[in-house]
């Protein structure tokens, strides 16, 4: 690429529009609640841990961090496990509807979440499943499993099927074929798929915010938002839970991006 | 371990018709060559056998065993793949290994073959080496350790020299062939190259269309090809087809082409007949005028070495053909040549249906 000057603004700009949201949300996370509307907010000239303490001790902040934490991962893990044997069934199985079938997943996630609040919550209110984390997971699973299911199939059907069929041959039952090939060739997509689930489950609002009743089962979107008082907005706070919710998700995808190795295919074909 | 196809079809989902009504049977230890074009059903075929489809209809008998809705992993053969399908996360001798470990050997037995099928392929030094890191030839060798390996009943390979260079393609068909010998197995062998089907093959399988137009020794098939598909399909250059008409003419009968008139091959049935004349381009010669058959124009010559082809146009503007000749003084374009016809080696087809005429 030519290193013209104009490119090299635009692309500087771009970077600094990325980074300055984040940057400034960190920073003032630690600046005294007086001077976060000074203006310009860009060097902090006083350091503060009080926004982070008052998260923790007053409003026990640990507690809903705890409820996504559980949640997300359940849902996670639960919809991986699923929708990675479901998409191997869809792509690699003979079988009758199986376009129809994928056509209804995709169906299914086309409902606009909003919709499917008052259904559920009457179906959860008769299972007492109200405020628990089957409550939510259960509901999540309905966006999670559409979502890794339809990218899972896209990833499978790109794995050269000859492989597989040379696992059969070579005597492996299809439950071994997927567990001693395809899965270890599937990792790079099962691991974006967790990571997409798991940010999914991580920032929904609306089910969690509909489906709990107190604090007990609140997950972290659903707490920042009730941080509102009605005569003042804790900003400081709020900035500071946004900083300690971004810190899991950080580390999951750290965690998984690990997996993503491109090329991992490679030298099973001809040259 | 013989194996046979009873009348078996396949017709996929989207309607394409791959195999029809195929019964094949494969003789114990006997190297059977299935060959064709591409898009013939040969390599449906070879998948029907292994189990990897499921037949629409009819019956696939393996060990005289009714095998047709066995899953591919009781069936005990082995495949090497067109691309190989090594699998990439495991090094060559766990790639080996799998078969025997799928099949609940134990670690020491699999340690012993797995060295004992690296030591016969020489592929000893890549062991340790993923498939990522091995070179095509290499890796086309692991994929034959890996069908090996396991002695299975019977193997089924398919195109497994095709992507080689053509060098080592004929050095590795030549290794193919002692392997068979070595081993009295049976093995189908799936390509589309004429060449080793002819030179690997105990019987050859001429497909198209999904149906076997003829089955017999690469010799036969070469010397009595069953149909003008199979005779152009089979040798190469391939085999010139010309129009011509028989006519009696002073109690001989004659084949009457352009330019040309000779006397007909015994046991042809009628005067009055368009049928379609068979020559091989090495059946035709360049000679002097006075013992040619007819005159041609040549139009091209390609010069190979140690022979050449040239291609000529007949007397009637229309008609052409290829002759091998010396590659000495090869004719050259536009020159005037003489050509013979090498009488006893002379194919005669029906026009309309293209099958052979001659017993």
């Amino acid at each position: 690429m030519p290193k013209s000057p104009v490119l090299s603004a635009v692309r500087l700009l771009l970077v600094f529009g990325l980074v300055f949201p984040v940057y400034w949300t960190i920073a003032s996370s630690f600046a005294p609640e007086t001077t976060l509307f000074e203006v310009p907010p860009i060097v902090p000239t006083q350091f503060t841990l009080d926004h982070y303490r008052a998260l923790f001790d007053q409003r026990q902040f640990w507690l809903p961090m705890r409820n996504s934490l559980v949640v997300a991962s359940a849902t996670t893990v639960l919809a991986i496990v699923v929708a990675t044997l479901a998409a191997y069934a869809l792509t690699r199985l003979q079988f009758r509807g199986r376009t129809f079938l994928l056509a209804v997943v995709l169906a299914v996630s086309m409902l606009p979440q909003v919709s499917l609040v008052p259904p559920l919550y009457l179906g959860l209110r008769a299972a007492h499943l109200l405020d628990t984390y089957a409550g939510l997971v259960l509901p999540y699973l309905s966006f999670a499993l559409p979502l890794s299911i339809w990218l899972l199939v896209g990833y499978f059907r790109q794995l050269p099927s000859e492989i597989e069929d040379a696992a059969l041959i070579d005597g492996a039952s299809r439950m071994q074929a997927l567990r001693h090939v395809v899965l270890p060739l599937a990792w790079p997509g099962i691991a974006t798929a967790a990571i997409l689930t798991f940010l999914y489950c991580w920032n929904e609002f609306i089910f969690a915010l509909s489906f709990t009743l107190g604090p007990e089962r609140q997950t972290a979107p659903v707490a920042i938002a009730l941080f509102r008082g009605r005569y003042q907005v804790p900003w400081g706070e709020i900035l500071a839970a946004a900083v300690v919710t971004t810190l899991p998700v950080v580390a999951v995808v750290v965690a998984f991006q690990r997996r993503i190795v491109e090329g991992l295919t490679a030298g099973a074909m001809k040259g | 371990m013989p194996i046979a196809l009873d009348l078996v079809s396949k017709v996929f989902p989207n309607g394409r018709v791959a195999v029809s009504n195929l019964s094949l049977e494969i003789l114990d230890g006997e190297l059977l060559v299935l060959v064709g074009p591409s898009g013939c059903g040969k390599s449906t075929v070879l998948r029907l056998i292994a189990g990897l489809e499921t037949p629409t209809s009819g019956r696939i008998l393996i060990d005289r065993r009714d095998m047709t809705d066995v899953p591919p992993n009781e069936r005990d053969l082995a495949m090497v793949f067109q691309s190989y399908a090594l699998y990439p996360h495991k090094t060559v001798a766990e790639n080996l290994a799998f078969g025997l470990r799928m099949r609940g050997a134990d670690r020491a037995s699999i340690d012993a073959r797995v060295r004992a099928v690296a030591d016969t392929l020489q592929i000893e030094p890549l062991l340790a080496l993923k498939p990522a890191q091995l070179s095509g030839g290499q890796r086309q060798r692991v994929a034959v350790g890996r069908a090996i390996v396991r002695e299975p009943r019977a193997f089924l390979l398919d195109e497994p020299l095709s992507n080689l260079d053509p060098q080592l393609r004929t050095e590795t068909r030549a290794e193919l062939g002692q392997l068979h010998r070595r081993l009295r197995a049976t093995m189908i062998y799936v390509t589309h190259d004429q060449e080793e089907a002819m030179t690997l093959g105990d019987r050859i399988a001429v497909m198209r269309e999904g149906m076997a137009e003829q089955i017999a020794p690469p010799l036969e098939v070469y010397e009595r090809p069953a149909n003008t598909f199979v005779a152009t399909f089979v040798g190469s250059p391939k085999m010139n087809l010309l129009a011509v008409t028989t006519r009696v003419v002073n109690a001989y009968l004659m084949l009457e082409g352009p330019g040309f008139s000779i006397e007909a091959p015994p046991l042809v049935p009628a005067p009055g007949l368009n049928v379609q004349l068979g020559v091989r381009p090495r059946d035709a010669a360049i000679v002097a005028p006075e013992h040619c058959d007819f005159p041609a124009r040549v139009v091209l010559t390609e010069v190979l070495g140690h022979e050449a082809i040239a291609h000529v146009v007949l007397d009637d503007g229309r008609t052409r053909m290829t002759v091998v000749t010396s590659a000495d003084r090869p004719p050259r374009p536009s020159d005037i040549v003489h050509v013979r016809l090498r009488r006893e080696r002379l194919h005669l087809f029906a026009a309309d249906t293209g099958r052979r005429l001659q017993m």
